[in-house]
Parts: structure tokens; sequence; C-alpha cells
């Protein structure tokens, strides 16, 4: 029930932001802030409890279900266990920083802004924990058109290309991913006589290895746009750096996760055989994700599509680590996705506050910016390290573990991962050095970053070096999930 | 007569009474206003006589009609949109037409002529109906004669309505060669013993299927849409584009139900090769339209591709799926086209793009609501539109007609895009929108924006708890 009311609070919340800034707009950022504020208190006490009572076998610490539409035996199934905790904790976590990150930024329809923004994270949410495969559908198209209006409507020059393609790619696997949904249902219905879109009965099914293989890419494809993998990448370099800062960090922190959560959950929980055959193929797949994204971020001269592309071989990494089935591998998935939503998220959030100031995103234009701007350079190096996986640092962890897992499952291709390492080095330091050191390009004087800003990094800092030198709490929380998404293939 | 079947014809003869009392108030020099507000009050009586018809059911009138639960449900919807239409109407027409009037009473006959059809069990009902609803549409479309492309709209529609007209009467005549009956009972029992089905009988079934697939805008008869969309006056193109499409495919199903035409794999053949070119040239031909109107045209062809697929199985869960997609069809159309109407000024339809540029900064609230509509045609959840396409999908996948339904999957997305496109016009900078004067009492502009808050409640409601419809569509069926 706690978990209904989050999802309402957040809708709610949209409604009046959209409502009262008709007055004042500075009405509609109070209620964004607070109301993601009070759902990540809320959360972050569940996390407690769960935690505190971790050797419970039921995983699903929150299980509430009502009938929904009875007659296609579709109910409102939502429910929680230890993966979706962390990543709905995540998801508020982000979600406050992307309301604080908008706060100057955004001066014309701050209403309808937060609206989208508070709709957006609602749907996240719901899509991390709805237990209804129609109603998984549901969410994952409900945060899709707030996202696309914060593209359309706030972005930079190229926003309504942008925001159509951004669109446009994630319906198509969406369709695709309702047909092997449908399919499924009949399917399970034929066999068991109840026809239910509900995730625990659907996990029973029987599929002859065809029909499974065709379901299954019906989902896999859905998510591996989202993620994305490779030769579905195309829209997130354009989504990425037209979107509002918030718009970025909430798309790389947090869209890109519902991919990998989705594969884990649904791909490998509902066809483990299936999954196991193509195993080795989405491993290269992801390398090449890992060595690809990390060239083309090499070769970018826009600081945002940089970014952008660091996220395609990250995410590499998050392919590689589920298909190695493998506990110490999806650990580091798990770690992964977290680690990359707050450097990622860290590294949007600075170009936005750079953009802020000099109006451009052309890495050519800037220079030297440390010797103007001390506080940011620190916190840019601090991400920048954290995005090469330095020690000390979550991703560091998330990377070592997928790699230590992924390397009895297939060592080529593990062997070309751990090279990702290297050119991950080469497109960090490429990006400091160009913004931060060398001489001073800019002749008007910046302002270094404002208390505000210096909030959002010291809380995503913290986090990440948090996340780097204790990550145990997280591996205890999904330990459970791991060994039966493992264990089941 | 029997007394039973005289009160269960009551919302038809009520329908038909209706067109003669606007008549009558034309004579007595009733203002456009009370004719507007008589008119309104009459089909809230037809509902209310349709509400009473349901505990009766299912009573024959042979050898022509008969009235049953899918009869009312089909009724029902053509009432309620014309009962919208009706209320667009006036605020249309009152600015554009120094004689408004007898508009009522063609709009009351096509009513009668639609709501015939869905009860007729008979060809000789089917072609009334059909006749009385293409001849008050000939006046409706070019009922503003000063327009031109509304007399050329009226023109075209003639010819191929005509053209129509004709292949349905000879497909009829060559069916009842062959069987000997114009009852579709008749024809079924006639047809269930023979072993092979007749040449004829097959030519016969082709023909009419030509007839249908012109009223009903399906390509590769499809020509007329766009431009008598683009020429009717804009009330009218939303009855064209609901009730008379709700009417002819009522006697579809009713027509291949009762001859159980699902048993020729020749025709499921020729019905999915004409549903997967609609969804595809609809869907296509949209994509670069600047004309709302046309855009529209092009969209609702695309649309009734969508709905052959629920047609396809010919069972009662697609009957079910078909019903609900007109449902939300209709209410979303309706929603589209009022919109339009509140936006037209006295010398030119809002057809263009241009005139929606930036619309959400200056009306949010019509914006908002055409968006929401819009959604609901590209099928995005919260909207009736996705539950819609969501149930013929369901019936599609159950059949495993894996062709037909990849189509519409991937059709759908094609569609996305001109629905975005108008999405993102909307919610452009710098629009110059014209600020029509408003010449009218104020109270009608109220009407026409709650009837349109209205309608997209219901598309919302529709679109999360469509639990209540689903049921009560299947306790009528």
């Amino acid at each position: 029930m706690i978990l209904a009311w989050m999802i309402c609070i957040l809708l709610t919340a949209g409604l009046f932001c959209w409502l009262f800034a008709q007055w004042n707009p500075v009405i509609a950022k109070w209620i964004a802030l607070l109301s993601v504020t009070i759902n990540f208190v809320l959360m972050g006490q569940l996390c407690m409890e769960h935690y505190s009572t971790l050797s419970n076998p039921d995983p699903w610490f929150i299980n509430y279900q009502v009938p929904w539409i009875p007659s296609f035996g579709i109910s409102f199934h939502i429910a929680m266990d230890g993966l979706s905790a962390v990543l709905v904790l995540l998801s508020f976590f982000l979600g406050i920083l992307a309301v604080l990150c908008s706060w100057n930024e955004i001066n014309k329809r701050t209403g309808f802004y937060y609206f989208n923004l508070l709709w957006t994270l609602a749907g996240i949410t719901g899509v991390f924990i709805a237990m209804d495969l129609f109603l998984f559908y549901f969410f994952w198209e409900v945060m899709l058109v707030p996202m696309y209006f914060l593209i359309g409507i706030w972005g930079d020059s190229n926003r309504s290309y942008a925001s159509y393609k951004f669109f446009i790619f994630t319906q198509t696997g969406g369709l695709l991913m309702l047909l092997a949904i449908l399919a499924l249902y009949f399917i399970h219905g034929h066999q068991s006589g109840t026809y239910s879109f509900d995730y625990f009965s659907l996990l029973g099914t029987n599929l002859e290895t065809t029909a499974a293989r065709g379901i299954m890419w019906g989902f896999l494809i859905a998510f591996i746009i989202k993620l994305p993998v490779v030769p579905f990448h195309s829209w997130l370099p354009d989504a990425h750096s037209e979107a509002p800062t918030a718009g970025s960090l909430i798309l790389a922190g947090l869209l890109l996760k519902t991919g990998a959560y989705g594969i884990i959950r649904f791909v490998l929980g509902l066809f483990p055989e299936a999954a196991a055959d193509i195993a080795w193929w989405m491993m290269l797949l992801g390398v090449i994700g890992i060595i690809y994204g990390a060239f083309l971020a090499y070769a970018q001269t826009d600081l945002k599509r940089l970014i952008a592309y660091t996220s395609v071989s990250h995410m590499g990494f998050v392919l590689l680590g589920i298909f190695a089935f493998n506990q110490m591998a999806m650990q580091g998935v798990v770690m992964q996705m977290l680690a990359h939503g707050i450097s990622t998220g860290a590294l949007f959030a600075m170009a936005g506050m750079l953009k802020e100031r000099l109006h451009t995103r052309d890495i050519g234009q800037m220079g030297g910016l440390w010797t103007v701007m001390p506080s940011m350079g620190g916190a840019a190096m601090l991400f920048t390290m954290a995005s090469l996986g330095l020690p000390v640092l979550g991703n560091f962890i998330a990377e070592f573990l997928i790699l230590i897992g992924a390397f009895p499952a297939a060592p080529a291709i593990t062997i070309i991962a751990t090279l990702g390492l290297v050119f991950s080095a080469l497109y960090s330091l490429r990006l400091m050095q160009k913004v931060f050191l060398g001489p001073v390009t800019i002749a008007e004087p910046v302002k270094d970053a404002s208390a505000r800003e210096l909030i959002i990094m010291a809380a995503l800092g913290i986090s990440i070096i948090a996340l780097g030198l204790y990550p145990q709490p997280v591996i205890d929380m999904v330990r459970t999930v791991v060994e039966r998404a493992v264990n089941s293939s | 007569m029997t007394e039973l079947q005289f009160t269960a014809l009551l919302p038809y003869t009520m329908l038909a009474a209706a067109s003669m009392i606007v008549i009558l108030l034309i004579a007595f020099r009733a203002s456009h206003t009370v004719i507007q507000v008589v008119g309104f009050i009459l089909m809230c009586a037809v509902i209310t006589a349709l509400l009473k018809v349901r505990e009766l059911l299912p009573v024959s009138i042979l050898p022509l009609f008969e009235i049953d639960g899918f009869a009312l449900l089909f009724t029902g919807l053509i009432i309620f949109s014309v009962l919208f239409i009706g209320l667009f109407s006036y605020i249309y027409f009152e600015e554009r037409e120094e004689n408004p009037k007898e508009y009522y009473i063609l709009l009351f006959l096509a009513t009668l002529g639609a709501a015939i059809l869905t009860i007729s069990r008979h060809f000789i009902s089917l072609f009334i109906g059909l006749e009385i609803l293409s001849v008050s549409l000939y006046g409706l479309i070019a009922y503003l004669r000063n327009r031109n492309n509304a007399v050329e709209a009226g023109m075209k529609y003639l010819m191929l309505a005509a053209l129509s007209s004709s292949f349905l009467l000879f497909g009829m005549a060559l069916i009842y060669m062959d069987t000997g009956s114009m009852e579709f009972a008749g024809i079924a029992q006639k047809t269930i013993n023979a072993p092979t089905s007749s040449v004829l009988f097959m030519l016969g079934i082709g023909i009419i299927i030509v007839a249908v697939g012109f009223k009903l805008a399906l390509v590769p008869f499809h020509l007329w849409a766009a431009d008598v969309y683009q020429g009717a006056p804009v009330p009218v193109t939303a009855f064209i584009a609901t009730v008379s499409k709700i009417g002819v495919f009522a006697v579809l199903i009713r027509f291949s139900l009762a001859i159980n035409l699902h048993r020729y794999p020749l025709v499921i053949t020729v019905f999915s090769i004409i549903a997967i070119v609609s969804m595809v040239f609809g869907n296509l031909l949209a994509l670069r339209q600047q004309n709302i109107k046309r855009l529209l045209a092009y969209s609702s062809i695309s649309h009734f591709g969508y709905l052959l697929v629920a047609f396809l199985p010919g069972n009662t869960a697609g009957v079910e799926a078909g019903i609900f997609y007109l449902l939300s069809y209709s209410i979303t159309l309706l929603t589209a086209f009022g919109i339009i109407t509140l936006l037209s000024t006295a010398s030119k339809d809002a057809e263009d793009l241009s005139v929606y540029r930036g619309l959400f900064w200056k009306n949010p609230l019509l914006a908002g609501l055409l968006t929401i509509a819009l959604f609901s045609l590209a099928g995005i959840p919260l909207t009736a539109g996705f539950l819609a396409k969501f149930f013929v999908l369901t019936t599609g996948v159950q059949q495993q007609m894996w062709l037909p339904v990849a189509v519409l999957v991937l059709t759908s997305v094609i569609g996305l895009y001109y629905y975005l496109r108008i999405i993102t016009t909307l919610f452009t900078d710098s629009g110059s929108i014209q600020t029509k004067d408003k010449s009218l009492h104020p109270f009608f502009y109220v009407a026409t924006y709650a009837s349109l808050i209205v309608l997209v409640i219901l598309l919302c409601w529709l679109g999360v708890f469509p639990g209540m419809v689903v049921e009560t569509v299947r306790q009528l069926l």
C-alpha cells in the first residue's frame, strides 16, 4: 500500500505544481522538492527495515494486489524486493537532485515542467515495482510521455528531432514487448486455464523452445533499445544532449536502468533457458558496446554527447555482467547500475552548470576552467575518476565484480572488455584536460559553484565514495534476488 | 405488428419523428436556438427509449428488422455521437450560414439511416438504411454551398456513393440469384448445406465487400476520403468519420456473423489484405499532411484497418474488441473535431497545422484536450485508445494472426510520428493564434467546452477503468 501511496504522492504533487505555478512558479519548485524528499525518506525507512530483516526467506517484503480489469486477469499488483528497493531509492535520490538542478535553469512554464518531471519519476517508480505485466507496460509508457515533453519543450536547439527519435525508438520496442506479453498471456492461459498477467503466475509457464525464443526477443528488444545496446543506441546521444539538465540526469541515471532491470527481472526470470542460449552473443554485444561507446566518446567535441557515449560504454558492462550468469557478475551489475546512475548523473549536472555559465557545450571553447572555478573543478575530477573506474569509488567495485564474474564464462570476451577500462581512462582524461586544465580561454568572469550546486555535488560525491568504500549493504540487499536470477538458468 | 414489436421499434420511430418535428418547427419559424434545444432533447429521449427497450430484448420484426443487444449497442453509440455532433453544429453553423435550420433535418435523417443499418437483417432494410444515410450525406457535405471545395466534396461523395450503392445492389442480386433469399438467415440456411460455395455467391460477396470498402473508406477504395473530409463542414466530417462508419460496420458484422462469412478462407484472405494495406497506406499518406482534416481522414483509414483486425477472427471476443474500439475511436474523434470547430473562424476552418502553433501557451485547456485526444489516437496508455488497441491486439494474438498483428504494431509506430508532429506544433513557441471574436451567447461556448471536457474525462476513464463498459458490452451481446 505504501508503494501505491508513493506513486500517488508524485502524481498529485505533479498536478499541484501545474496548478499553483499559475500564481507563483516558486511554489511549484517547493512542492516538487517536498514530494520527492518525502518519498525518499519513506523509501529510506523501508530499506532500513528490510535491511534489518534480511534473514527472512521471502524476498518480497512488500506485496500489494487489487484487481483492476478482472475480466482480462489484470490486477494492480506491486511488490518490492531488494533489487526494486535499491533502484527505487536511487530514483528518489536522483529525483531530488533533478529538482535542484532545474531550480534556476527552468524559467518558463515552470509548473508544467515540474509536472512532467514528477510524472516521469512516478512512471519509473512504477516500472521498478510493477509485478503485473500489463501494469508494467502501462508504467513503461507513462514514463515515456512526460520525458518526451521534457526533451521537446525545454530542450536545446535540436530538441524536436531528439524527442521524436527518443519516443519512436522506445515505442517500437514497447509495442513489440506488448505483443510478447500477449503471446505469453495466451500460452499460459491455454496451459493453466486461468488467464492472468501476473508475473508470479506467468513464471510457471512451460514454453516450447521456439515459442520461448520468440517471446523472449519481444521483451529483449524493448530492453536493449532502452539500455541501449550498440545497434540500437542511436537515440541516446541525441536525447541526452538535447534534454535539459534534469532530463539528461534522469535519462542517464534512471531510464537506462529500467532496461537493465527489465532484463534481470523479466528476460532472465521468465525465459531462463532461452536467455542462456544467447548468452554468448549478448556478451559479445556488450563488449562491442564497451569498446565502441568508448571510441565514440573519445571523438566527441560536444560535452553532453561525450558523456552520453560513456553511458553506452558503461551499459555494455551491464549487459556483459547479466549474461555471464554468475553471482559475482550479477552483483557487479547492480552496483554498476547504482554507481553509473550517480557518476553519470553528476557529470550531466556538471555539464548543465557549465552550460548555464558559458552558454555552450562545445569542449573546444572551454579550457582552464579550474583556475576560475576551483570547487567545480574538484568535483569534476572526482566524477571523471569515478567514470574511469578508479578504486575507492563505486564504479571500480562494479566493473571489477563484473569482470571477475564474466571471466570464467567467456575469457576472450572479458579480456577485450578489460581494454575498455583503458579507453575509459583516455576519454575521461581528455574531458578533464580540455575543460578544466590547459590555458584559460574565456574572457568574461564566471562564478564558481553556488551553495545549491555544491550541495548537489556533495550529495553525489559522498554517495559514490560510500558505494566504493562500503558496498556491503547493497550486496546484502540484492543477494537473494541475484541468487534466484542466476540459479534459475 | 404486435405491441411488443412496436415498443421495441420506438427509438427508431422517434428518430424518424425527430426530422418531422424539425420540419414543423421550421414551418412555425422557430429560431435556430429552439431547434437546437429541441433536437438535443429529442436525442436524449431516444437514449431513454433505448434504455427502456433494453429490457424487452431480443425482438425480431420479420422479415426486416432484428432488435437485439448488438443493435442496441451500436444504435446507442450512434445516438451518443450525434448528441455531441449536434452540439458542435450550433456554434459552427450559427456564424456561417443564414439558414442553418434545414441542416438538422438532414442530420437526423442520416442518423436514422445509420440506425436502421444496425437493426437490419434483410437486404432490403440494409439498402434502404444505407440510402437514407447516403442521400442525406450528399446534402450535408455540400451544405455550405458558397464554398468551392464543399461543392466539390459533395459531388465526389455523390459519385462514389452512388457507384458503391450500385455495386451493393448488384452483389445482392447475385446472392439472391444463387440462394433465393434476401434474409441473412435464409442465405445462411442455403449456404450452410451447400458442399461447395458457388461462384455466383462468392462473386456477390466480393462485390458487396467492394461496396462496404467504399463506405468505410478502406484502401484501395479510400480515394474520396481526404477530399470529402476536407470539404465538408467540420461537424459533418465528424459525422462521416463516426456515425456513418459505425452503421456500416455494424451491418457488416451482423451480415458476416449471420452467414458465417469466416468459413471462407478466401474472404478472410481478402479482408486481411484490405486491413493490412489500409493500415500501411493510411499511416503513410498521413505522414506529410499539413491539413489536419485530411490528416484525420488518413488516420481514420488506418484506424479502420486496425478495426478489421478485430473483425478477422469472427468470434465474440473480436466483436467486443471492435465495439470497444469504435467507442473509444468515436469519443476521440468527436473531441478532435469539437476542438477544430471551436477554433474555426467564420471564413475558414481551422484545418491548417499552422493555426495550432503554440496553442498550448494561448489556450492550454483546448490544447491539453487535443493532446489527450491525439495520444488516444496514437494508443498511449491512460487513454481509451490504448486499451482499444490492446483489446484488438489481444484478439489477433489469440487467433495467432501474426502478420496483421505485426503490421498493426509497426504501423502504429509510423502513426505515432504524425500525431507527435501535431502535439509538437501545439507546444512550439511563438504562435500567432487569431483569437476569434466571440459573437455568440457565451452559454453555447460554455456548453461546447463542457461537452469536450466530458468527452475527455470519458476517454481517460475508459482508459483506466474499462471494466464496467466491457461488462455491459458482454451482457448485451
